[in-house]
């Protein structure tokens, strides 16, 4: 008994010790980010490794996804002889919680564990120590980059599984289906606000490229530098960002729509 | 040096394509194209009930949506709904007898302020107010009157 207090007791130091690494990780990470805009071409290579290499991921789910809800919501709304609000239902589901959600799930499991991957490695290989006995900053030079690339690339990829969803489902229901090509886009254009829906997306997606690459990164430098311990952080990466991602989903939909 | 070209380009590419969906979002999908506010001017309605209505209910006369609800506040005074209207400023010419009531689009829709224009030669201005309107049919209120009057009747 007394030992099963020990070790919970020793597990929430943990868990705490480790969250104000993370925490003081990030302002070092942010802090650095000063020094990436003078050297734009490191934050370019690591656009291309974080967005580019998942634009295809993103837009053939985002093109699926989007085909799915025309065909469901084209199922359901046609028992209430309402097929015209095809456009509302897809375009507001993607728009607000979708497109964000599944795009930054996307994000961590592509770009993510890539990314503690690849830093696990650095470290592993010590990579990161010979960097700062050259005097060199690994944070400013390595992590700040990366951040700020999957910083950028999140609202964009987020944008264009929003944008490539909602052709989808316009496809699948007008195309396919038969609804209108016209109604699915007045329906559409008069009830989404663009204040309300399409800036909070913005700003959801926005909030989980932050937090998807923080842990991606930080998993990766705290990693235990043997194969087993990047594997371990790189499966960690997956899980906590879904949580971290599903979590704060519901946060920030209660506090934009909570009104409506 | 081929490599990194290839690699700006596909970056430069990405971004553009993800600002290509940002503003495809921002103009086709949402109503942000359709109305602004500055081109539009406003009337007060007021009614003894405006039931479902919304701000940003549409206002249309003849069947043409021609503006939107901007506000909806009770009078506690006069215990009425006063309802403002902002309306697209090429549609200047609406009489100021003109009728506003509270319409709902089809059985379940979302309901609207319909102007029907009156013969009057003066024109609506901004901060103008429509005096004669028309309230919403309280769905309830109806079946109720009718199911009282099939009682009276049965006597």
């Amino acid at each position: 008994m007394i030992e099963l207090l020990q070790q919970l007791g020793k597990n929430t130091r943990t868990g705490f010790t480790k969250l104000g690494r993370g925490t003081f990780f990030l302002l070092q990470t942010i802090a650095g980010i000063l020094s990436v805009l003078p050297r734009p071409r490191l934050l370019l290579n690591q656009m291309y490794s974080v967005g580019v290499l998942s634009f295809l991921i993103i837009t053939i789910s985002g093109l699926f996804v989007g085909m799915v809800l025309g065909l469901q919501g084209y199922y359901i709304l046609s028992d209430f002889g309402a097929e015209e609000t095809l456009g509302v239902m897809v375009a507001a589901s993607l728009v607000r919680e979708l497109g964000p959600v599944v795009s930054a799930l996307l994000f961590a499991g592509r770009a993510g564990s890539a990314l503690t991957a690849e830093i696990g490695l650095m470290k592993a290989t010590e990579q990161l120590s010979g960097m700062e006995m050259m005097a060199v900053d690994p944070i400013k030079r390595i992590i700040s980059p990366r951040f700020l690339a999957g910083l950028l690339s999140m609202p964009l990829l987020a944008a264009l599984f929003s944008a490539v969803g909602i052709i989808g489902g316009q496809m699948v229901g007008s195309g396919m289906l038969g609804v209108d090509e016209g109604a699915y886009w007045s329906q559409m254009q008069a009830n989404l606000d663009f204040q309300d829906d399409i800036v909070n997306g913005v700003i959801k997606s926005i909030v989980f490229g932050f937090v998807a690459s923080w842990i991606a990164l930080f998993e990766g430098y705290d990693a235990i530098p043997t194969s087993e311990g990047v594997s371990r952080a790189t499966t960690r990466t997956v899980v906590n960002s879904a949580f971290s991602i599903l979590g704060l989903d519901f946060i920030l939909t209660a506090l934009m729509f909570g009104d409506n | 040096m081929q490599h990194t070209n290839t690699q700006d380009t596909l970056v430069g590419l990405f971004v553009a394509s993800g600002i290509a969906g940002l503003f495809f979002l921002a103009l086709q999908v949402s109503n942000l194209s359709s109305f602004t506010e500055h081109d539009s001017y406003t009337v007060t309605a007021r009614f003894e009930n405006s039931g479902g209505l919304k701000v940003k209910s549409p206002v249309s006369s003849a069947g043409v949506k021609i503006g939107q609800v901007s506000s909806i506040t009770f009078d506690p005074k006069t215990y009425e709904s006063v309802v403002k209207l902002s309306i697209d400023k090429q549609y200047n010419t609406l009489p100021d007898d003109t009728t506003a009531s509270v319409f709902t689009a089809g059985l379940l829709g979302e309901q609207y302020v319909n102007l029907e224009a009156g013969g009057s030669e003066e024109y609506l201005k901004d901060g103008g107010k429509i005096e004669i309107t028309q309230s919403a049919i309280i769905l309830e209120k109806a079946i109720g009157q009718f199911l009282f009057k099939s009682a009276e009747e049965k006597k």
